[in-house]
């Protein structure tokens, strides 16, 4: 018997979970990024240079913090739901190749499992803002919920696009069917992706369930220490694989001249991950009505016309 | 849902600018019902003001709208001359414009950088309290302090103006007008959803800038032209040339670009003070005790946030027989209500923004 596939696949599995806990440094990364859009430094005490260990002290603070739950909270929904936050954003890194042979499952409905998947997170806001017993808690889910519904429909739509292109819901084989990246084919479907996956993260403009400025903190308001970490984590792993997954279907993913894969990926992803905070860190919030408004009348149409353009391309052109 | 819900905004809010509570009924997202709870920062200042010398006064006006200090002063000094009937120096009166003036520079900062934070947007409020920094540090260059002046004295101010501070001052007003201000268009002004959220949420019409007595850019944003300094000129306003920043919008956007148009206007009056500067005394003739004679008066100036009224009352003794303090954002809170029924509470916060509120002014 050969064990070496199934030794070489816990390898791959171990390294991309290693780099799934890597994007915790993210959080410094953004500090730093914040702070220079807002001629601040950002963290500079903890570690030098530049304050690179702000990363292990957040979390020893918040590993020290006690676990506080809520009077009046529904207990099982409110201790469950970071972990089914963070659970599912683990999950999508399964189906993303990192390179050719870098990918820990690639399954054959592998953009479907995307999607799946990534619904996931909303159940997670509607517990913890239902457990909570609190107000806020409450209307960051239901706007987590509504907010849901409108972007999970042109995201799908604009995922079935490519599908179409390629032929093929595995990453991988969209990966390898790209002769030229999809965001020339796909111009709209790109940024209907783009918009949608934002929403999907609730990342400012579009982070309403979370809402400083109006919810205190949205459906995480009652969480403190770990739990409130998770969320925090999974935020940041999501970022990271919706990057990932734009790199992927609309960038050619790990494909490039010159320099191996896994460094291509990376970079096209990191890219991404920094545009997403670029706009979080300029643009002002959207309100919920008109948040439904353009997901609806917007881009759900536009998503449907770009799988009719799509669908004329491969009747065309037999791309 | 059949059942209102009701929500307790603050007084530990993120944005409710201070102790603010906004006892809100909501349907939803839809406000029924927004009510502003004031007085968790209540500090008995026109009661302490009637057992206190009218010059110990001065320092507790600082500490009504600590958001802008000088205005205050000026319009208690304003009042006590009044009382008294003392001539002030020239050159105090254009030092008393030009600190004034920067004030509201510095004002309409805070509020810039707020409320564009009570729209998520961190970055703003980052660029305006880096440019009020300049002015606080002018401010200290003249006073001494940062936060609270106490600069302006009956009579005149408390020290003179430097050519260092002149030179500075300058400076400053180059890079706010050719850098700050054309800046903060692009940051926001022009932005898309910034446009969506402010245009057409809290609606104020004339009507209600009559009924509810508002003032300032609440009153001037609903296209009532109304600004002291132009209508009541004091301390020599009248010798400058400004426009009144008048909008006819009513909604959030109309005050936005009020309160810009009005940081472009003081930047225009300060140029003028310090050219046309007078030499001369910086002080008036006091009496070592301020007696005022038996009598009462109003005063009134254009504060940042509006009409600021001082109403005092002399009985011929040392101390004020009576003090009271029109504060502008206590009249214009009580808009509140009226302005966000119907809008969901994104905008409650958007439009309580709009309002420019210091809780310190309103519960005095």
């Amino acid at each position: 018997m050969d064990w070496w596939p199934l030794v070489w696949s816990v390898i791959k599995a171990l390294l991309i979970v290693t780099f799934v806990l890597a994007n915790a440094f993210l959080i410094w990364v953004e500090r730093k990024i914040a702070g220079r859009f807002q001629r601040r430094l950002g963290p500079m005490r903890v570690g030098r240079p530049h304050g690179w260990a702000q990363t292990f002290a957040d979390l020893i603070k918040l590993l020290s913090k006690e676990d506080v739950v809520p009077g009046g909270a529904e207990k099982w929904l409110f201790l469950i739901a970071p972990l089914v936050a963070f659970i599912p954003a683990l999950l999508v890194y399964m189906v993303i190749p990192f390179g050719p042979t870098w990918v820990v499952n690639d399954l054959n409905i592998g953009v479907l499992f995307i999607s799946a998947v990534t619904s996931f997170s909303v159940l997670a806001f509607f517990m913890s803002g239902w457990g909570s017993n609190n107000k806020y808690s409450v209307l960051g889910a239901f706007r987590a919920a509504a907010q849901l519904i409108s972007y999970e429909v042109p995201l799908v739509l604009s995922m079935i696009a490519v599908v179409m292109l390629a032929g093929s819901m595995s990453l991988n084989d969209i990966v390898k069917a790209q002769t030229v990246p999809y965001v020339l084919l796909q111009p709209l479907g790109f940024l209907i992706f783009f918009i949608a996956a934002i929403a999907e993260l609730n990342r400012t403009p579009f982070d309403l369930a979370e809402a400083e400025s109006e919810l205190v903190a949205g459906y995480n308001t009652e969480y403190s220490g770990m739990r409130w970490a998770f969320f925090f984590l999974a935020e940041y792993a999501n970022t990271v694989s919706a990057s990932a997954i734009m790199a992927t279907l609309f960038f050619g993913g790990w494909k490039g001249p010159l320099l191996p894969p896994v460094v291509w990926f990376l970079l096209k992803t990191y890219i991404f991950v920094f545009i997403i905070m670029w706009i979080r860190w300029t643009l002002p919030r959207v309100r919920i009505d008109q948040l439904l408004n353009l997901g609806w009348k917007v881009l759900l149409p536009a998503a449907l016309l770009n799988i009719a353009w799509t669908g004329l391309l491969g009747l065309v052109f037999k791309i | 849902m059949t059942d209102t819900m009701y929500l307790n905004m603050g007084p530990q809010h993120p944005s409710t600018h201070g102790v603010l509570r906004l006892a809100v009924e909501v349907d939803g997202e839809t406000i029924l019902a927004a009510k502003p709870d004031i007085g968790y920062l209540h500090r008995c200042f026109e009661k302490t003001a009637e057992g206190l010398t009218y010059p110990q006064v001065l320092p507790y006006t600082d500490r009504t709208d600590y958001v802008s200090a000088m205005t205050n002063e000026f319009a208690y000094v304003l009042a006590v001359e009044k009382l008294l009937g003392l001539e002030v120096p020239p050159r105090a009166q254009f030092i008393r414009v030009i600190m004034a003036e920067l004030q509201r520079i510095a004002n309409h900062l805070v509020w810039f950088g707020t409320f564009a934070l009570d729209m998520a947007a961190v970055t703003p409020f980052l660029y305006a309290f880096r440019d009020r920094e300049k002015i606080l540090d002018l401010f200290e260059r003249a006073s001494g302090a940062r936060l609270t002046y106490s600069y302006y004295r009956i009579g005149g101010v408390r020290k003179d103006i430097d050519g260092e501070f002149v030179r500075k001052t300058r400076e400053f007003l180059d890079y706010f007008e050719e850098q700050v201000l054309p800046e903060y268009h692009r940051l926001l002004t022009g932005n898309r959803i910034f446009e969506i959220r402010t245009q057409g949420t809290g609606y104020i019409s004339p009507e209600l800038v009559y009924a509810y007595g508002l003032s300032g850019p609440m009153a001037r944003g609903s296209g009532v032209p109304w600004d002291v300094r132009k209508n009541e000129p004091y301390s020599g306003y009248n010798r400058f040339e400004f426009e009144m920043a008048l909008a006819e919008g009513g909604d959030n956007y109309a005050r936005y670009m009020v309160r810009m148009k009005e940081m472009a206007e003081s930047a225009k009056i300060i140029r003028q003070a310090l050219d046309g500067l007078p030499e001369g005394e910086y002080m008036g003739k006091v009496p070592k005790i301020i007696k005022p004679p038996v009598g009462e008066v109003y005063v009134r100036i254009e504060s940042p946030k509006g009409e600021l009224g001082v109403f005092l009352v002399s009985d011929g003794s040392p101390k004020p027989y009576r003090l009271k303090w029109r504060a502008p954002s206590f009249s214009n809170l009580q808009v509140t209500e009226v302005a966000t029924r119907g809008e969901k509470i994104a905008d409650l916060v958007v439009t309580v923004g709009s309002i420019d509120v210091v809780l310190g002014e309103v519960d005095r």
